[in-house]
């Protein structure tokens, strides 16, 4: 039967054998968290509240997504017309990430169905949580909007395409405002706990630092997610858009260097405004070094070498270690130099249930945008909706 | 060596001015950065 040879060969690829196995254990292990309660999952306690689940889904997963923001504020409010290719996939990317976080959320908060109490029962207006929890609930929506129009020319909806696209400077405003807000506050969380926090990375600055390092992680993951997307995905793109790819990566990785080079400084601020430069000699003071080095000056150095050789090879893996970093910072804050100072039987390390639905929430987003970018127009103009000098620029259209 | 405080001021003054120090170096530093970083533009002057 060569058919259905053919067709098991083309269900059982590398890629969906192993994303279907991580989404399998998943679901699986979803079951437990929701039938047996958090202590079955995790290693959650009263003491170390928020784990895994905050630190890298919620806290990463927002910084990671700010390429959206990003790249819409570079098209639309600054009029850096020659980034439009990167803005639906950057929108594309923002909206899944936000939808995971969200959906991470459900498994974090004890009693998931009462996500909506903040805006229904009780508003808790003086509570930071409230405010990050009204911006998400905002920007994920405008993020939505944002990128209806690439379901709705798929869908060959073209009157409520045509509303949903007049619509895109007022939500690219919107979006900046509601990222400023939400992305700063996650930062200002960490305020509240100044005796639990390390000194190195306690700072009165941290809303500052956790918007600044947004941006970083936004033009970053904008150029990392191209690299992939072009290795992956180029037979989904068209002329304009592998045109455009070298000027997006050039101009990203140019502005990430410069915002490196003063998140590298007001970072310096940090240290002398606490007087902290007695603890880098410590143990943990060695680690903010490499952070502080590693992930925040040398991307700056290889990025700005990268853009003065036009080396785009050299930008395209500085993102990767800067999106590390990111990683790595957040990680930091939330659990590594958290509650530093209690002994390590009573320092909390994540399940490996924990991390097991963290990876699966990883590949469900991944299968997700496969998904969208194999049917949608985000890689290419739909050509119905081109116009002439477009149509002419892209003769080599592959959709 | 930790320089010993014993009063708010007294901190404050040592902190603000290292600040001052890191901010005037921080500001030519950037200068000279920004040189770098564009050196590898073209011929209309940016990326």
């Amino acid at each position: 039967m060569p058919d259905n040879t053919m067709a098991a060969k083309k269900l059982f690829t590398p890629f969906n054998v192993v994303s279907g196995s991580i989404i399998i254990a998943g679901i699986v292990i979803t079951i437990m968290r929701f039938t047996m309660g958090l202590d079955a999952v995790t290693n959650l306690t009263n003491d170390n509240p928020w784990g895994l689940w905050i630190g890298f889904d919620l806290l990463v997963g927002v910084a990671l997504a700010a390429g959206g923001y990003v790249t819409s504020a570079a098209v639309y409010l600054f009029g850096m017309k020659k980034y439009h290719s990167a803005v639906r996939p950057a929108v594309l990317t923002g909206f899944l990430g936000y939808s995971l976080v969200v959906f991470a959320l459900a498994y974090d908060v004890g009693i998931p169905w009462r996500l909506p109490y903040p805006f229904l029962i009780q508003q808790g207006t003086t509570s930071l949580l409230f405010e990050v929890a009204g911006c998400v609930a905002l920007y994920l929506t405008v993020l939505f909007l944002e990128f209806v129009p690439a379901p709705l020319e798929w869908l060959g909806f073209k009157k409520a395409r045509e509303l949903a696209v007049k619509l895109t400077l007022a939500l690219t405003v919107l979006g900046c405002v509601l990222s400023t807000l939400h992305q700063s506050s996650l930062g200002a969380l960490f305020l509240i706990a100044p005796s639990k926090l390390h000194p190195l990375w306690y700072s009165p600055y941290l809303p500052v630092f956790f918007f600044i390092s947004s941006i970083i992680a936004g033009l970053s993951m904008v150029i990392f997610e191209s690299t992939l997307s072009h290795h992956y995905f180029a037979d989904k793109m068209d002329a304009a858009h592998r045109r455009e790819n070298e000027g997006v990566t050039l101009g990203f990785g140019k502005s990430a260097s410069l915002v490196l080079a003063g998140y590298f400084i007001i970072k310096a601020m940090g240290i002398a405004g606490g007087n902290n430069w007695h603890l880098l000699g410590t143990s943990y003071g060695l680690w903010f070094l490499v952070e502080l080095l590693g992930f925040v000056a040398l991307p700056s150095f290889l990025y700005a070498v990268g853009v003065r050789n036009r080396d785009l090879k050299l930008i395209k893996w500085t993102s990767a270690w800067t999106v590390l970093g990111i990683i790595i910072n957040r990680l930091n804050v939330s659990l590594i130099a958290f509650n530093w100072h209690l002994p390590s039987s009573q320092r909390y390390f994540p399940h490996w249930m924990e991390i097991a639905i963290s990876v699966f929430i990883v590949t469900v987003g991944i299968v997700v945008f496969r998904f969208i970018v194999t049917r949608m127009p985000i890689f290419y103009e739909h050509p119905e909706y081109m116009d002439i000098t477009e149509k002419t620029a892209s003769t080599e259209a592959i959709p | 060596m930790e320089p010993i405080f014993y009063t708010c001021q007294d901190y404050y003054t040592h902190t603000k001015g290292v600040l001052y120090i890191l901010m005037i170096a921080a500001l030519i530093g950037i200068a000279f950065f920004w040189r770098f970083l564009s050196g590898g533009d073209d011929e209309e002057g940016r990326l």
